[in-house]
Formats: structure tokens, sequence, C-alpha cells
């Protein structure tokens, strides 16, 4: 039982990471990334969320009649959504400004509906709330780690502190204007991506169809 | 991923429960909701005048001492103008007037005309809010709230002019969509610094104020009127310039700032 909980725990975070194992919630680390704080926020409302919604789908997994459960399963998600966006903007006002409708898009962020679809719906919920916690903590080592190369190198600054003074200001980095820009996420991420399956060569997907070499004179 | 699919529960087939659970978790969800909206209202209310009264501190200068916001506040005079008269208007409470609610009614409300309306504001409120900074009396600062369309959406901020209703002393926006790194450095401190001590009239109270495309060139003769664009977000920059324009034109602000100057501040 120990072990299962530390699986469901920590396995999310590096060997079946939802952003660079299964490629979900990109929509959001591309648009909040840009620097770290938000890019904070966003992980702590996104993991909240998903131990929420994977502890409430797991508590009536046993009563919902199947064919309702997709929609049951969004219900609950987006309230918890809504009710996440409340809180900052009460308590978090100018971080819920900054975030605009990420927040809220938190709702079709394929990892929480992923989560409690596939684990919640059939696990007993201690440990459904523990995968809502991993899972959330590995979209946020994703976001964590792309927010600070995407600062850095874009404004030269980490949480607003500056690290790399720029030019602009009177130092000598010139920053990249690039890195402020969604695509650059894309980049950033496949990086990761690719340096975790060289690490771990066993995430590496099997090929779906293989050009064959044909002999020149078969083609013919 | 060796998860189970989820098994079909068979207790929960019939109509009648399935209805049942959907009644209940649609009656568990909503009250969520309900109770979450009802509850975190007076925060975000809160929050949000507390937002713009920062900002308003902000390009009056007056927010480099750690103070409590609202206290700082009470030290500026808020006014509500009649905005085709210039006079102040002493029978709404400018502590609940709320100019762009107004600007939605149209009994409180004028059409910009289409020919002065680049900055695409539509309507606006017949009367405009003013905020006073005094000292010993005379005025310090005058700040105006402002809007208009950038290049994705409408920019709200102030500006505060120097007590001659023509010099500009800083420029803010407290809510805008630009493009970030390019058009949201109209909200940085390097960019908002460039507008200090730029004049929006000429001698003939004519309206100057323009931001350009690229630097100012060294010499010129308009130099005092002209604000260096960013680079990047040219569009962004004829926003604010036809923005300011207009608050400060004829259909905005105008007619108040010249009772301001002819009358010498009241």
């Amino acid at each position: 039982m120990r072990s299962t909980a530390k699986r469901a725990l920590f396995e999310p975070v590096i060997d079946d990471n939802p952003v660079t194992l299964h490629v979900l919630g990109i929509c959001s680390a591309l648009a909040v990334t840009t620097s770290l704080l938000p890019s904070l926020y966003m992980a702590l409302a996104l993991t909240s969320v998903a131990a929420l919604a994977n502890t409430a789908v797991s508590a009536i997994r046993k009563v919902l009649p199947s064919s309702i459960r997709i929609i049951v399963q969004m219900t609950i998600i987006a309230s918890l959504v809504i009710v996440v966006d409340q809180l900052l903007k009460a308590f978090a006002y100018n971080m819920s400004r900054e975030l605009s409708v990420f927040v809220g898009l938190i709702i079709t962020n394929c990892i929480i509906l992923g989560r409690t679809e596939s684990f919640a719906s059939s696990n007993p919920v201690g440990l459904s709330f523990l995968d809502g916690i991993g899972n959330g903590l590995g979209y946020s080592v994703i976001l964590i780690i792309v927010a600070s190369t995407r600062e850095l190198l874009g404004s030269g600054t980490l949480l607003g502190i500056t690290i790399l003074p720029t030019v602009a200001d009177g130092g000598w980095y010139n920053p990249n204007g690039l890195m402020l820009l969604p695509p650059s996420a894309f980049f950033v991420i496949g990086f990761i991506i690719w340096a975790v399956r060289s690490w771990k060569v066993e995430q590496v997907e099997k090929p779906e169809f293989r050009i064959h070499e044909v002999h020149r004179t078969e083609a013919l | 991923m060796s998860e189970p699919k989820p098994q079909p529960s068979k207790s929960g087939e019939s109509v009648g429960k399935t209805l049942l659970i959907a009644l209940l978790v649609s009656l568990a969800c909503s009250s969520l909701v309900a109770s979450a909206a009802v509850l975190l209202k007076p925060y975000q209310i809160e929050n949000q005048l507390l937002d713009i009264r920062r900002n308003i501190l902000e390009v009056a200068g007056l927010l480099w001492t750690e103070g409590d916001i609202n206290e700082l506040f009470e030290t500026i005079e808020t006014r509500v103008v009649d905005l085709e008269t210039g006079a102040y208007v002493d029978d709404v409470d400018p502590a609940t007037f709320d100019a762009l609610e107004a600007a939605k009614d149209p009994q409180l409300s004028v059409a910009v005309p289409p020919e002065l309306d680049r900055a695409r504001i539509g309507r606006r409120a017949k009367m405009g809010l003013v905020y006073l900074v005094r000292r010993d009396d005379a005025i310090q600062k005058i700040i105006l709230p402002v809007s208009g369309y950038g290049l994705w959406s409408t920019m709200y901020g102030f500006i505060s002019l120097e007590p001659d209703g023509n010099t500009v002393s800083d420029i803010s926006f407290y809510e805008h969509g630009e493009t970030p790194g390019l058009g949201d450095q109209i909200a940085k401190p390097r960019w908002r610094a460039r507008w200090q001590d730029k004049r929006i009239y000429d001698e003939s109270g004519a309206l100057r104020i323009e931001v350009v495309k690229g630097r100012v060139p060294a010499g010129d003769p308009l130099a005092a009127y002209r604000v260096d664009g960013i680079s990047g977000a040219t569009l962004t920059g004829n926003g604010v310039t036809h923005l300011i324009r207009y608050w400060l034109g004829d259909h905005g602000y105008g007619p108040y700032l010249r009772a301001l100057r002819e009358g010498e501040g009241t």
C-alpha cells in the first residue's frame, strides 16, 4: 500500500509525466510561462484542482452511472475551477489579471479530465488524491523549468529580480525576444522531452510507420 | 499506464438513479460555486478599487511611500466634471460614479462622432472623473482617466498633467491586452518616463501630442510634442496617440482643461 501511494505521487513527476510523456496540458504551458511568478500560481491552481477533482470523482465512483460519468466529471472540474478563479480574484488580484482566461481554461486541461477518468473513477479516494497531487506536480515541474528558461533568457530576470542585466538597463545582456512569445515554449518543451527521452529511453514511442528501403529495380 | 479501465457501475444504470445522481451533483456543485462567488465578492470589489487607486497614486507620483493605499488616496480630491461644459458637477457623488458603467447607459452617455473616434471608444459618459492633487490649496497634478483601442483590445489608464493643464507628468495603463514584450511596454517605467515634460497643445491650443514611429530625431522642432515609439509596437503607439488626443481634445476633457487654465483652478 505504501509503495502504491508513493508511485501514485511520484511516478507522474518524471516517469509518467503528463506533459512530457503524454504531451497534455500544452496550451496553458505555452501561455502562462513568459515569467515565473504567474507560472507558480498556475501550477498551484492546477494541482489543487487535479487533487480535489480526483478526490470528488473517486468518492462518488461507486454510485456514478457510467452513462453520465464524463459530464459529471466535467461539472465537478468546472465548479472547482470557478472556485479557484474566484479565490485568485479575491486574494491574488494582480496575478489573476495576469493569468486572465488561463485559469478558466484549466477546465479543458486534458490532464484533469484524463486523471479523473482513467484513475479516480476506478481507485480509492486517498490514492486518487495523491495521484492528483502527483500529476499536478509533474505539470508544475515542467511549467517551472519552461518559465525559468523563458524569463531568464527573455527578460534577464527571475521572479522579477535581475539576474542578467539587459542592454536597455545599461547591462550587457541582449534579451532574446523570441523567448517572450508563445512559440519559444514549444521549443523549450521539445528540448525537455528530448532530454527526458534520451535519459529514459523506455519513454520513446515505437514508430507507427517505418519507411522501407526500396530496392531500385523493384521500384522500377 | 496500467490502470484498469473504469468498470461500468452495476448499481447505477436505471434512469431514475441516473437522474437522481445528476441532480445531486448539480446541486452540490452549484451551491459550491454560488457560495464561493457570494462570499468572495466583497474582497474582489475591494481589490479592483484598490488597484485603480494604486494606479492613480502611481501616476500622481505619490506612491513612493509604502503607506496604506486607501489612506494615501484620501489626500487626492476626486471631482465629477461635465465634459461638454468643463464645469464641475456637485450633485453626483464622485465616490460612486463609474464612467465606464455610465457609458453603457444611453441616458448618461453620448456617442463619439465617428470622425473623432480613431481610438474606437464608441460611447462615452457625459460626465467624467478628475483627480486633483493639491498642496496648500494649489493644484499640483491633474489626473484624467483615458481609454481607447490599442492593437488587440481596449487599454485603460490614467494621464497626469502639471497644473498648466498641458505638460505631461506621467501616464499609466492598468488594463490592456497588448503583445507581451512589445506593446506591453506601454505600462513599463522606461517608456512612461519618455512622456515626462511633453506638451499636449501648442501655443494656439491645437492638439500636437503624438507617439512617433521610432525615435524622435534630434533637433525636431516638434520634439516637445513627440514621444519615442516602441519598436515593434507601432500600432499600440498609434492607439495611445489616438486615445490621448481624443480624451484631451474638445470632445473629451479639453473644455475642462481650458476652463482650468483660464480660471486658474477652483
